[in-house]
């Protein structure tokens, strides 16, 4: 069993895996290409003042930036915690 | 009226000197009055490549700061006399290079050349801008590694927002893909990321693949462009390019593994 693994087994293909990387790194810079400077800011200062009056996790808070032709649009999501169980 | 040409990477050490160098002396050879630029001021490396590093006088900066006239800067390549070749300073201050500078003689060197290659610094800083900005096209030279086609990538962002043609709602640069230092042998065995792999990520014309070659390095110790060794494959490659971007239809060469046998492989040079 044990040998017939080893001959069935090759070579993980590198090069694959490199792809796949990449195809998502380059999706995401691109996606942020045109993104202005301030949203990391921004997202930062959200999330403080919603802290304030809700108990929120850093990655509860989404920022997106959008812009084609016509207009430019500012996403925001804010996922909020599950009520609790009574 | 010239067309400029921008070699460019964003990583440093893929082949845009090499390329710059090959493409400079190809043009040239085929007869069209070129210049070749080297934007890399403070690590000059152009005129070595070209093996002119002697007869270097006067540099780019001086021309844009009025110490010397173009004329007295270009220095005629000996082996092609339709081949010029304008070196970078030496100087260490970054910013002697400006927009209006370089734009000037940019355009005074237009009224009689028919090609301005322009060698671009690695990185994103003045020089590699300024060598991206006013072009034309742009040669973008990647290896097949996660590190030079992430930083191809966002030279392409670059190109595509900070040059004057997009400031000025021009057409685009024509962007084409110069794929170097490409190993067949480690792409069939799936150690290295293939041709339609990187054109699948980067979404380019394809103008080229320079096979990794040993003769690359003896060309440039001899300060001899690789595309004046017909006998090597990257010399034969980068011919290959030339005669694309002129307009020639050329079938792709050094995708694949040599198929020579073992005879053959006995007598290559």
């Amino acid at each position: 069993m044990s040998l017939l693994n080893y001959f069935k087994t090759t070579k993980p293909n590198s090069a694959k895996l490199a792809k796949e990387r990449l195809q998502i790194l380059v999706a995401h810079e691109r996606s942020s290409r045109n993104q202005p400077s301030y949203l990391p800011a921004l997202q930062q200062e959200l999330l403080q003042v919603i802290q304030k009056y809700i108990q929120i996790d850093q990655d509860a808070i989404s920022v997106h930036f959008d812009s084609d032709d016509e207009q430019e649009t500012l996403e925001l999501n804010i996922v909020l915690p599950e009520p609790p169980q009574s | 009226m010239a067309r400029i040409i921008v070699v460019t990477s964003g990583k440093g050490g893929v082949g845009k000197t090499t390329t710059s160098a090959a493409i400079a002396m190809g043009l040239a050879k085929k007869g069209f009055k070129t210049a070749v630029i080297d934007f890399d001021v403070g690590l000059r490396n152009l005129d070595l490549i070209l093996g002119c590093e002697r007869r270097v006088v006067y540099d780019f900066v001086n021309v844009i700061n009025g110490e010397a006239t173009l004329n007295q800067a270009l220095i005629k390549d000996k082996r092609c006399n339709q081949l010029y070749i304008l070196p970078a300073s030496q100087t260490r201050d970054k910013d002697a290079l400006t927009k209006e500078g370089v734009g000037k003689i940019l355009e005074e060197l237009s009224k009689t050349f028919k090609y301005i290659v322009c060698d671009s610094p690695a990185g994103i800083e003045r020089g590699a801008n300024l060598a991206m900005y006013f072009a034309d096209d742009a040669f973008v030279v990647t290896n097949p590694e996660v590190a030079s086609v992430r930083d191809s990538d966002r030279m392409l962002g670059i190109l595509s927002s900070k040059s004057k043609r997009a400031e000025n709602n021009d057409d685009p640069i024509k962007e084409y893909l110069l794929l170097s230092r490409y190993n067949p042998k480690r792409v069939k065995l799936g150690e290295m990321l293939s041709v339609e792999d990187v054109q699948d990520i980067l979404s380019l014309h394809l103008l080229g693949v320079i096979p990794e070659s040993k003769a690359v390095l003896s060309a440039s110790n001899s300060g001899t462009p690789i595309i004046l060794n017909e006998e090597s494959n990257a010399g034969q490659a980068y011919l290959d390019i030339v005669e694309r971007y002129l307009g020639e239809d050329k079938p792709h060469r050094f995708i694949d593994e040599d198929k020579k046998g073992l005879f053959g492989r006995l007598f290559r040079s």
